[in-house]
């Protein structure tokens, strides 16, 4: 039986980016705010000081700041008509627990999606023609245009300080940034990382061929910078212990490095670690939350009355929270009708290993975002109609890290082990480098999430069960990707290149990306989204959710940056429109 | 790296008390001289160490014109306060109260640790033993609701007890003395509107000898001088306020002016830095090299106020002295304070010969160094604004003696985070990745490199730390 406690205005579930802009925000206009986070407390100081932060072993190998499966997992398959068994050893994902949730582990890749991006189906259709698209696509616009989210793309670069060179400030072509890009209405807070020695060459076949290279945006950054709020970051030392690592100096921007020092002193927040929601709470009428139950770290379960729910937890857990809580119309693949689960999408990525011989390229100097690339073929920024297929993504040469345990690159042929293989091993480490393209993926009437029928978590409650395979057209898209890529590195003049483009069914198992999206997805239709354009919930009005879940698709580009503008652009929502007069934003 | 200008000392840290509290017990207050009239010579400059009993003939001297002024100080003194004591009941008084309370930042003793506003019970371990924090709240009979205002003032101007008996100096009555009247009795306003609580503190922890009070009259008589502040009036109005402030209620010469062996204040080397509780309290007179000579008025107001400026971040006891009273001061004040520090002359400086690049422990330190440090404070020193210390031409690794780097290596240490600098940065431990002679090297290499120079740094010194922080509580 749980414990009722005394009412709050605010609770957001969840401690990670979103969480913490959402709760920055919130006690900013004087609420107050509880935050309620599965995972511990951690803080820069104390949980990732540089004198051990980089343990590649307990960080990158034994995956120390993921959530742990004995706490929670997933159902995995393919397709339908397959039985979900669990996942017991993460691999193609790690999903975050503790606070600052992803923020902490991420590379810190800081993309704008392009705004055709925004309104997909309507520019494809345009485009190609409906029958251009698979049928089985279920892509739709977001609801909100690239122009409205831009001054909020803007306030989460500035909150972080990101570091990049504009390709295009208020309509205006830049040179050496991307011409591809939506128009900024100012640079970049900071200046674009100095690149080493693989990218700069890589960015000269790359123009040799045509192309215009770019620098990654990244949120390591390029020099000191103090951000609206007050906080300090320090630049990026290219120490290459970024992703799945906490960053002890002060240069990746994360939720600890760029607003909780701040949020952390206000009289009118508060956190509560290691306590998992269990359940939204509704009233009688269904249409109104009344607040969350949650479990504590000793077990006891709790009552947390809210006048305002935020979910904000990761993509995968926001669905099963609203699944569980019996809020909205669970999606049905075999009608294709509801809502919660609907639209799972992922990341294609792929690359193209290539040996050198006569070059040193010293890869462990990196971090986690640093690195050229083109944009040529993204998104809908070339003709498809010769090839067939929709989307695109980024290519480049991106040098996050040659940590000692896991890079071990070694041409084909080689023994698995042995001194053949340490030789090669050592013969190869400073001279091969591994270019990248980062794909989109579309949504499918058959991705999506649902609660598995056997599997149950630690509480009882039924796993979230994911259905998803690479369809077709991803494939095509890759293959076409890596082969662009593949071009330009044979440029460079390697020894040997060895294209990995992503083929055949979707596995679990190797790590891929945690770029996972959809599933309460936001849209302007109630009967084909969980939110309306506000990421408010079509159904309970005083819920927002928030994340890479409200993702129709998902484009050729790392996810943050637009998780972020969606936040702000929801925050504006509440503080002009819902806070003077609660109610559905948006009347379907 | 730390800075270490801190008035006060924290539990945290360790320890509150400069070195050298004098001890004093219960006195008959009809054989003594009342505090108003006692005699408060103040000694000559003395080296470590020397005899007390030898400064004798220069106290008596003092002593006569002191004598003489104390009592026409104490005729004009009691007339005034009868007419003049301000309404305790009045907001403004109690508000004004409550600021100077924070600028002589009584809480940083007087509230324990996790324990209720100003109830006491903070341990400050001194080199003579431990002594607690008093309860000042108004509870009746463990507090001081049963004090009289005159009871109150001279404890706090005087080091004088209701009972007559000696306070330990680690009340800084040597610097409260020369706050006035008004503003003690404004302290006592807002003292009597906190919660009450009852909560019995015996104060003297001492082990005998020290816990004799008796002890405080000779210690007074050699180094306590009596007397509120009086305005300098061939000075500025500001450079007279932030005179009364530093010499006055902030008490910072406590910390940043270096003891003798009986724990009086070195007049002489005033504000020339001292080593306290394991930390250095830096040289804060006008030499360029280890003072703040090269500081800007604006840079010491902004450092007072958010605890960092363009060269330095707060850190150890100072983070406690900015968290508690500086960054609540007002921008007036604390430009009062910077326009008086800015006009210390220099002393303390000297003109060290920087150890050779040639030097084998040079060459281990920079090796160390580029390793381990420059990621952060970067290769040529210069650090990162508001993140990470400048360590080329910094003061705080100049000083004579090492103790706050050594010990930042050793244990690291964490920034204080102020409204206006929320970020508080934390430097790791290194002390399980280097030996003492590693730790040493780098010190020294710091410390001597990017024209820097200051006397290298022992193993020994780094064995002792080492020692000292295990054994601190």
């Amino acid at each position: 039986m749980a414990t009722k406690l005394p009412a709050t205005d605010v609770v957001v579930i969840g401690l990670g980016w979103t969480g913490s802009i959402v709760a920055e925000s919130m006690t900013a206009a004087g609420l107050n705010v509880v935050a309620i986070e599965r995972g511990p407390w951690r803080d820069t100081a104390t949980d990732f000081p540089p004198s051990y932060s980089p343990d590649e072993l307990r960080y990158a190998v034994r995956l120390d700041l993921f959530v742990r499966t004995a706490q929670t997992t997933l159902t995995f398959r393919n397709n339908p008509r397959q039985t979900a068994l669990p996942v017991r050893e993460w691999g193609a994902f790690l999903l975050p627990n503790g606070v600052g949730g992803a923020g902490v582990h991420w590379n810190a890749e800081t993309w704008r999606f392009l705004p055709s991006d925004f309104v997909l189906k309507t520019q494809l259709t345009q485009r190609y023609g409906a029958k251009f698209l698979p049928p089985d696509m279920t892509i739709q616009d977001y609801g909100v245009t690239y122009d409205e989210l831009e001054p909020y793309y803007d306030k989460f670069e500035y909150l972080c300080g990101t570091s990049g060179t504009a390709g295009n400030l208020r309509g205006q072509k830049q040179p050496f940034g991307n011409p591809f890009e939506g128009p900024r209405s100012r640079p970049y807070p900071t200046p674009a990382q100095k690149q080493p020695y693989g990218p700069v060459l890589w960015a000269e076949a790359a123009k040799e061929m045509g192309y215009s290279p770019f620098p990654q945006p990244s949120g390591n950054l390029s020099q000191g910078y103090t951000n609206p709020l007050g906080v300090t970051l320090g630049p990026c030392t290219f120490c290459g212990f970024c992703e799945r690592f906490g960053c002890g100096n002060y240069s990746k921007a994360s939720p600890q490095i760029t607003i909780l020092p701040v949020l952390m002193r206000r009289a009118n927040f508060e956190a509560r670690t290691e306590c998992e929601v269990t359940k939204i709470n509704l009233d009688n009428t269904g249409k109104r939350a009344t607040g969350v139950t949650y479990t504590d770290s000793q077990g006891r379960e709790w009552e947390q009355p809210a006048e305002i729910v935020f979910l904000c937890a990761f993509q995968m857990f926001n669905v099963q929270l609203l699944l569980l809580s019996g809020i909205g119309q669970p999606y049905d693949v075999n009608t294709g009708e509801g809502v919660i689960g609907r639209n799972f999408s992922y990341q294609v990525t792929s690359s193209a290993q290539a040996f050198f011989d006569n070059k040193i390229f010293n890869t462990f100097i990196a971090s986690g975002s640093i690195g050229m690339c083109i944009d040529e073929f993204n998104g809908d920024n070339f003709d498809h109609a010769p090839y067939g297929f929709v989307g695109g993504g980024y290519i480049g040469m991106v040098q996050t890290n040659a940590r000692p345990i896991e890079t071990t690159p070694v041409p084909p042929g080689t023994p698995k082990w042995g001194a053949a293989w340490k030789k090669a091993v050592r013969d190869n480490y400073l001279s091969t480098i591994l270019p990248a393209t980062h794909g989109s993926c579309y949504s499918y009437r058959d991705c999506y999430l649902d609660l598995d029928p056997t599997y149950k978590d630690r509480f009882g409650r039924p796993l979230m069960r994911l259905t998803f395979d690479f369809h077709e057209n991803e494939l095509k898209m890759s293959q076409f990707l890596t082969d662009r890529l593949a071009e330009i590195v044979q440029k460079m003049g390697p020894r040997q290149i060895v294209k990995l483009p992503r083929t055949g069914h979707c596995s679990i198992v190797p790590y891929q990306t945690t770029h996972t999206c959809g599933g309460a997805i936001m849209g302007i239709d109630p009967k084909t989204s969980a939110l309306n354009r506000y990421l408010q919930s079509w159904d309970v009005h005083n819920l927002f959710v928030t994340g890479a879940t409200n993702f129709p698709q998902n484009a050729g580009y790392n996810p943050t940056d637009t998780v972020a503008a969606l936040t702000y652009w929801m925050l504006d929502a509440v503080h002009k429109q819902y806070l003077k007069n609660p109610g559905p934003l948006v009347h379907a | 790296m730390q800075s270490v200008t801190s008035p006060r000392l924290r539990e945290e840290v360790g320890s509150r008390a400069p070195r050298g509290f004098r001890v004093r017990g219960k006195r008959d207050p009809a054989a003594a001289p009342s505090a108003r009239t006692r005699p408060s010579p103040r000694p000559s400059p003395r080296k470590r160490g020397e005899g007390v009993l030898s400064r004798y003939p220069a106290v008596e001297r003092c002593a006569i014109r002191t004598l003489l002024l104390a009592g026409a100080l104490l005729l004009f003194g009691n007339v005034g306060a009868l007419a003049r004591d301000p309404d305790k009941q009045s907001f403004q008084v109690i508000e004004h109260g409550r600021y100077m309370a924070i600028a002589g930042d009584c809480t940083a003793c007087h509230t324990a640790k996790g324990g209720q506003p100003f109830a006491g019970g903070g341990a400050l371990e001194t080199p003579f033993g431990t002594l607690l924090a008093p309860n000042i709240t108004p509870d009746l009979p463990t507090g001081i609701g049963s004090w009289t205002d005159d009871q109150f003032v001279n404890a706090v101007q005087n080091g004088v007890g209701r009972r007559s008996d000696h306070l330990y100096p680690a009340m800084p009555y040597p610097y409260y003395t020369r706050m006035t009247r008004e503003d003690i009795i404004a302290i006592r306003a807002y003292l009597d509107t906190v919660e009450p609580v009852q909560n019995k503190v015996i104060a003297n922890q001492l082990p005998f000898p020290f816990n004799q009070r008796e002890a405080m009259v000779g210690w007074n008589l050699l180094y306590f001088k009596p007397g509120v502040f009086k305005s300098d009036p061939g000075k500025s109005a500001e450079w007279n306020r932030g005179a009364y402030l530093v010499e006055g209620a902030e008490h910072c010469g406590l910390c940043h002016t270096p003891k003798n062996a009986m724990g009086g204040d070195e007049n002489d080397r005033a504000m020339q830095g001292s080593v306290l509780q394991n930390w250095y309290a830096p040289n804060l007179t006008g030499d360029r090299r280890v003072g703040i000579g090269d500081w800007t008025t604006q840079d010491i107001v902004l450092y007072l106020k958010t605890g960092r400026n363009r060269y330095d971040i707060a850190s150890g006891p100072m983070a406690e002295a900015v968290t508690n009273s500086t960054s609540h001061l007002t921008d007036a004040d604390l430009r009062a304070m910077a326009i008086y520090l800015k006009d210390q002359s220099a002393g303390g400086g000297g003109m060290p010969q920087p150890v050779s690049m040639q030097d084998p422990t040079m060459q281990r330190g920079q090796a160390i160094y580029y390793d381990r440090c420059a990621a952060c404070h970067t290769v040529g020193g210069e650090g990162i604004v508001g993140l990470f210390p400048r360590l080329s031409g910094a003061p705080l690794v100049q000083q004579s003696q090492a103790t706050s780097l050594i010990r930042v290596v050793l244990e690291g240490s964490r920034a204080v985070a102020t409204n206006g600098a929320p970020t508080g940065p934390a430097m790791p431990s290194f002390a399980w990745q280097l030996s003492d002679p590693d730790v040493a090297a780098v010190v020294t290499y710091i410390r001597n490199s990017w024209g820097n120079a200051a006397p290298p740094v022992a193993a020994s010194d780094v064995a002792n730390m080492r020692k000292a922080l295990l054994e601190q509580p």
